[in-house]
């Protein structure tokens, strides 16, 4: 029999206050080193001068050169690493909660493969960059909302249809895209498409990152304000109705706010798997399961996930690695330790 | 009354009537029980009285409001719902686990404040699991879990306790522990309906026994009034003999044999009836 002792109700409630701090103080961090990292390298003293020169006036002790390898083509490309590794795994922890199944991740409602098919479209076409992104983000988009439709009209169980309706529609996109690829040029479009689906934050401009901020501003926000909600809804639907929560439309309006961080991530940085699956389970490590903690840490683990996986990709080789391929080199033997490491208490 | 169902009546889509013209009432301090056996319409009574189904026919009076017409927010801030205890997907800690049952009482976009951790608290005191808060839900024993739900459902703040056989999966002392706690709980003031595969547990500790058959019901009443081995031959399809004690009723199921009490024939002869 266990002695009854007088909980210290204080201690508790302040478990994980602190670890969403650490994270936001090492992501700056993170920032920073990634910052003065690179062929041209810059000492770390000097990123943070120019940065603060632009808030507040400093004597310049920077070359011109500096300023614009910081701010213009690094600075783009660390904000949207960061961007898009937040927006991936808020959406990967957001679906394991809403499917209340913890394999879930961004790509079940073939999002990803809705853009693929859009960015392989628009590169057959000869659109620009600019326009590969806007048809990638639009088809991603498209494939989820008829995934809901499909789902909505099927009778029973409307998790499994949804998740049937996403397997489907996945398969029919990648079949689509096949096709594409068969019928492109293969000395410019082939790889164009190729490389594209590799994912790559390579050339991120300061343009993508003003472009998927205003979806991925629209999609955290109801996920953010309804965490406990969705806290509630992973105990069951109908327990959860019984706590007052409506499971259809709380679910409904959480997986649309995640299909717009996820087409809005997919369409900038191409096809970046492992990231919404293994940072979600990773973060459930630290600060257990409950949503309303859950989502902030794996934004802010994503986010440093992708910034150091970036590093990677920009420096370790003198072509640049696909950060795609890296994010499976290195989600895939993560995952494998997580699962044979077990389940964390709480 | 607290609850009050007349003339209930529902089907599904396809199909016939599961509940047919089930009528009863309870009140503040009783505890339900009802009876029956597998199939007979108990979790599509609870279904209705939760709001699960709402084209029902005849009527469910919660405080005096029609179940349909609420929504499920409102209805949880009058009904809750206390599960068997069972895992789930994802791990939380007691304390968390608690938190929920304050849902209805926040406001939907915001998280549980110092005031629902006060309420938890309580909630966990008053079953006696204030110790368990810090414990992780999952590596509970079930009498434990089973003390945990029935907290959650305090920390709602509803007056009517709906209770999925809360014996099941546990064992004996901790059957006894939880429907002490629910005794306690009623003589505290809550409503408690509990579905239940025990006629001997309901003669102890129900106030109100519904006994159901084929979607109807069987008896409706006072445990030691309406308790009968013509009623329990009725509901289970075998023979038990009532034996009045100083210890209060006690139910002797027959082992072997049948009503004419030809000693050696194994059950299973007769259980297929």
């Amino acid at each position: 029999m266990e002695t009854k002792r007088q909980p210290d109700r204080e201690v508790f409630s302040r478990n994980h206050r602190s670890t969403p701090v650490v994270l936001g103080l090492l992501l700056l961090l993170g920032a920073i080193v990634s910052l003065s990292l690179g062929r041209y390298g810059v000492p770390a003293v000097q990123v943070v001068r120019i940065l603060l020169s632009r808030v507040v006036p400093l004597h310049k002790t920077w070359t011109d050169v500096m300023e614009t390898v910081v701010v213009n083509i690094r600075l783009p490309r660390i904000v949207l690493a960061c961007l898009v590794g937040c927006a991936l795994s808020a959406t990967g922890a957001s679906y394991q909660a809403v499917f209340q199944n913890p394999m879930a991740s961004p790509d079940i409602l073939s999002a990803s493969a809705g853009a693929a098919f859009g960015a392989a479209l628009a590169i057959l076409s000869g659109f620009s960059t600019f326009g590969i992104t806007i048809m990638a983000f639009l088809f991603s988009i498209l494939a989820v909302g008829l995934v809901i439709v499909v789902s909505r009209f099927a009778p029973g169980l409307k998790v499994m249809n949804l998740i049937l309706a996403g397997i489907m529609m996945g398969s029919l996109l990648s079949a689509g895209t096949s096709y594409i690829k068969l019928v492109a040029d293969p000395s410019n479009q082939l790889p164009a498409i190729t490389y594209w689906m590799m994912g790559s934050l390579s050339g991120a401009k300061a343009r993508d990152v003003a472009f998927i901020t205003i979806p991925l501003t629209i999609g955290v926000i109801p996920l953010i304000l309804l965490r406990w909600q969705v806290t509630v809804l992973t105990v069951g639907d109908e327990e959860a109705r019984t706590m007052g929560i409506n499971p259809h439309r709380l679910r409904t309006v959480v997986i649309l706010s995640s299909t717009l961080l996820t087409a809005a991530s997919v369409s900038v940085s191409g096809m970046i798997g492992w990231v919404g699956l293994v940072i979600p389970h990773l973060s459930r490590r630290i600060v257990g399961s409950a949503f309303q903690i859950l989502l902030p840490v794996s934004m802010l683990n994503g986010a440093l996930f992708l910034l150091v996986v970036d590093n990677v990709s920009r420096n370790l080789l003198e072509v640049e690695i696909p950060i795609g391929i890296l994010t499976a080199f290195i989600g895939a033997p993560f995952f494998i330790h997580l699962i044979m490491k077990g389940e964390k208490a709480v | 009354m607290n609850l009050v169902v007349r003339n209930l009546s529902f089907a599904y889509d396809t199909g016939g009537d599961i509940l047919k013209d089930v009528s009863f009432q309870t009140d503040h301090g009783e505890i339900l029980a009802v009876l029956g056996p597998n199939g007979v319409g108990k979790t599509t009574l609870f279904r209705c009285i939760l709001g699960f189904h709402r084209r029902y026919r005849g009527s469910i009076l919660i405080k005096g409001r029609e179940a349909r017409t609420l929504g499920s927010r409102k209805l949880s801030s009058d009904v809750a719902y206390i599960p068997q205890s069972h895992g789930h997907t994802f791990n939380y800690s007691v304390l968390d686990m608690v938190l929920m049952g304050t849902t209805p009482s926040i406001d939907p976009l915001s998280v549980p404040g110092k005031r629902q951790k006060e309420a938890a608290y309580d909630a966990l005191a008053r079953i006696g699991g204030e110790h368990l808060a810090t414990s992780s839900f999952a590596h509970l024993s079930g009498g434990e879990r089973q003390l945990v739900l029935i907290a959650r459902a305090l920390a709602q703040n509803a007056g009517i306790l709906l209770m999925d056989e809360p014996t099941s999966n546990l064992d004996y002392g901790n059957q006894t522990r939880i429907l002490q706690q629910i005794r306690l709980l009623a003589d505290d003031g809550y409503t408690i309906l509990l579905s239940s595969h025990n006629p001997q547990q309901a003669l102890w500790y129900a106030d109100t026994i519904l006994a159901m058959e084929n979607g109807s019901v069987a008896a409706f009443g006072n445990p030691c009034e309406v308790m009968n081995s013509n009623l329990l031959r009725t509901l289970y399809g075998i023979e038990i003999a009532l034996v009045h004690s100083d210890y209060g009723t006690l139910l002797a199921p027959r082992m072997f044999g049948d009503s004419t009490g030809s000693r050696g024939e194994p059950l299973h002869a007769t259980m297929d009836r």
